[in-house]
């Protein structure tokens, strides 16, 4: 009996809006915060979270630059092999799913909620298209023999772009998340604080792929 | 509901789910105090034990697979279950929204989540021990890369407690920009605050770097991705300065908080307003900020350039100057005030006496010529445990005293505090400053067995750590002995917002959000003088 209480109250805590929470859990509503004051908070808290996205990307950037220096050859031999018409029909893909979730964030300000789920859905679909792509480029590499470990420039492209397909994934399930609540009537044009930063959240996966796009497709 | 606000948080509700769903974060912060409590004792049991061991050359208790996985344990532990959460997570939930006038953080659920993640890291890093790793907890490759122990299980466990890291840190950062009270401006921001503040920034900016590495060295077990493994072309030195990119600025994030409790406690003890309030203010940021540049410290040895060398030397000289500014504010805020020594104080001298030992020796690491002799030797061992002991611990327990009235609502027996503190204060020293000695003379750290010259210096060690273990249990022992149940507001007269509730403080902190006029250190003004 605790145990299932437990439980039931562990996935409400995490799927429940806030004003809809059991009291014990309700201590969100004491805090009185204004709309106004939430919504630059929270953004505020989605940049700092943005900060350490980049950081985390930061990293293979660094190992990128050291090796990249290092062994300038197998660098321009493992670009060439890769699929620059795939990975440029992903680019492509990806901006124009930033652009839909940027007129996700316009409509729901004005309050068009069928336009918020068209947007979030084509956005979804994007996402699904890019990890398609993704899926073949790597059976194709894999089928041939190149796997993580080949060589530094391989590890570095599977981590770099497997790091980054992880993030779409994320991505792909908090905009769903948003959608599913859209289409509960939750989000108005005086709610929309949680639209806005899941397209902040989008947009970063975005950029972190157009610097990821040259910097392994086009160096060779 | 929301007037509610009789009851206050320790009665708010009994049982596992009042506690375990909570979003209060005065809950949040006793939590968090036991789970860092419990991390510590067993934490602190493998020391006990790897002392033991060398009560005598060869082997004493364990052999030599169980003396590394001991260290290894004690180590990772302390530091990603202990030290790192410490006071930031307990005391910085429990008090930066009493400090700053605010009913609770800005996301109270972003709050608990952080500490279901914290509770996850721990399980699985608990789950680690079934083949416990004995890389030492700086993971170093290429060992941590061959070793046949459970490595990728205990830094996935690491890489759950950073999330917690990184949200607790964003909830901080943007509670203090937006939940200030009316008048509380940041010229009058309580320097807990402050340095809560600063660590808060390095949590969120260091922390993703170790993620990276981590999840680096789980690929390169897994899939061999060759980025630290030379056959491949790789470079372990890379492993180093991933990991130190973190782990330094990690050592500030240890420490920091630990420096804005002693400057909340020393204004109070010596009824003056704190002096240099805003060289404190800044030099924790500009702590925060240098820290991030002194990594390649860590590898003065390991084939860096002359050039590096000399760059980082100098930066990491730099810390002394906020860190000195900090000790140097902090004594003449004492001169010529009301000294009491409360035992809440004398851990805090305690700590800028231990500290400034524990700073001066990093100097000698920091400067070229010496570290060269010193590197990986027991000075290092005892120049990290005088920063982290006598600094972040005793700042702790400085913290655990003097804001016990408020967390628990009850009085704890002064004198039998100070005993305690004495027996942990010899016992620290007499278990580590014979480390310098034998550092010095050129033992080195981690290992199992050594020469019978060190035999004396490794017995008074081991020694200390006994009269340290029986400080810590009868302090232990007084907190639940409590001489007195009830507590008043405000027993110590302070200024700070956190003092102007009841104790222990109701659910929603304050009736009504105070509107604040006058700096938190404003003792000694007229009108404190005629009352």
């Amino acid at each position: 009996m605790g145990l299932l209480s437990g439980t039931s109250k562990f996935i409400k805590a995490l799927t429940y809006p806030s004003d809809m929470l059991p009291p014990i859990m309700a201590d969100d509503e004491h805090q009185h915060v204004d709309p106004e004051l939430e919504h630059a908070a929270s953004k505020f808290g989605m940049w700092l979270f943005l900060a350490t996205e980049v950081l985390l990307f930061g990293g293979l950037f660094a190992a990128y630059a050291i090796y990249r220096a290092k062994y300038p050859d197998m660098f321009q031999h493992g670009s060439s092999s890769l699929n620059v018409v795939l990975g440029s029909i992903n680019t492509i893909i990806l901006i124009f799913s930033s652009f839909t979730v940027v007129v996700a964030v316009k409509a729901i300000q004005e309050n068009k909620i069928k336009l918020v789920k068209l947007m979030l859905w084509i956005t979804i679909a994007c996402g699904a298209i890019f990890g398609i792509n993704k899926f073949f480029e790597y059976s194709y590499k894999i089928h041939h023999g190149i796997t993580p470990g080949t060589d530094i420039f391989y590890s570095l492209y599977y981590a770099a772009t497997g790091i980054h397909m992880l993030h779409v994934l994320i991505g792909m399930g908090l905009l769903s998340f948003l959608l599913y609540r859209t289409s509960k009537g939750y989000y108005s044009k005086d709610n929309f604080t949680a639209i806005e930063i899941g397209g902040l959240y989008w947009h970063l996966i975005d950029v972190i792929w157009i610097y990821l796009f040259p910097l392994l497709y086009l160096i060779g | 509901m929301s007037t509610d606000n009789e009851k206050n948080y320790l009665e708010n509700g009994k049982g596992f789910s009042s506690w375990f769903f909570t979003t209060d974060h005065k809950r949040l912060g006793v939590m968090y105090l036991c789970g860092i409590g419990t991390f510590f004792i067993i934490a602190a049991i493998a020391s006990v034990l790897l002392r033991a061991e060398h009560l005598s050359p060869g082997r004493t208790i364990v052999d030599a697979h169980t003396y590394n996985v001991l260290f290894t344990l004690h180590g990772s532990m302390m530091v990603f279950l202990f030290i790192v959460p410490g006071v930031a997570a307990t005391f910085g939930n429990f008090l930066i929204p009493l400090m700053i006038g605010a009913r609770d953080v800005i996301f109270p659920k972003l709050n608990l989540y952080s500490f279901w993640i914290y509770c996850l890291g721990a399980v699985i890093f608990l789950f680690a021990l079934a083949a416990p790793a004995d890389t030492g907890w700086t993971f170093y490759t290429p060992y941590s890369i061959e070793s046949g122990t459970n490595v990728i299980l205990i830094t996935l466990g690491i890489f759950v407690l950073g999330f917690s890291s990184i949200l607790t840190g964003i909830n901080f950062i943007v509670t203090i920009h937006k939940l200030r009270a009316p008048g509380m401006t940041w010229d009058r921001l309580p320097l807990f605050c402050w340095a809560a503040y600063s660590t808060s920034i390095l949590q969120v900016l260091a922390t993703p770097v170790v993620a990276i590495t981590l999840v680096l060295l789980i690929g390169e077990r897994y899939w061999g991705l060759g980025f630290f493994d030379p056959a491949k072309g790789g470079d372990p030195v890379l492993f180093q300065h991933f990991f130190w990119f973190y782990s330094h600025p990690a050592v500030y994030i240890m420490i920091l908080p630990a420096m804005g409790i002693i400057s909340e406690i020393i204004p109070v003890f010596s009824r003056k307003p704190i002096f240099g309030y805003k060289s404190i203010a800044y030099s924790s940021l500009a702590i925060a900020l240098i820290s991030f540049l002194v990594w390649g410290h860590h590898m003065f040895t390991s084939g860096q350039s002359k050039l590096i060398n000399i760059i980082f030397s100098a930066i990491t000289f730099a810390v002394a100057i906020p860190t000195a500014i900090k000790v140097f504010n902090w004594l003449w805020t004492m001169y010529k005030g009301s000294i009491e020594l409360s035992a809440a104080m004398l851990y805090a001298l305690a700590f800028i006496f231990l500290f400034t030992i524990g700073g001066l020796t990093g100097l000698h690491l920091g400067a070229l010529a010496s570290t060269i002799h010193l590197h990986d030797t027991y000075f290092v061992v005892a120049h990290m445990h005088y920063v982290m002991i006598g600094g972040t611990l005793f700042g702790l327990f400085a913290a655990l005293h003097f804001w016990y009235p408020k967390m628990w609502g009850k009085m704890f027996d002064e004198f039998r505090a100070k005993i305690a503190f004495v027996f942990i204060f010899i016992g620290f020293n007499v278990t580590f400053f014979p480390q310098f000695i034998m550092g010095t003379l050129g033992m080195p750290r981690r290992y199992y067995n050594y020469d019978p010259e060190f035999t004396i210096f490794h017995q008074i060690s081991t020694a200390g750590t006994w009269l340290m273990a029986l400080g810590f249990i009868f302090m232990l022992y007084n907190f639940f002995r409590p001489i007195s149940k009830t507590a008043e507001a405000n027993p110590y007269k302070s200024k700070s917002l956190e003092w102007s509730i009841p104790s222990p403080p109701p659910t929603l902190n304050f009736d009504e959000i105070p509107t604040v006029t006058e700096s938190t250190y404003a003792y000694g003004n007229k009108i404190e003088r005629e009352t």
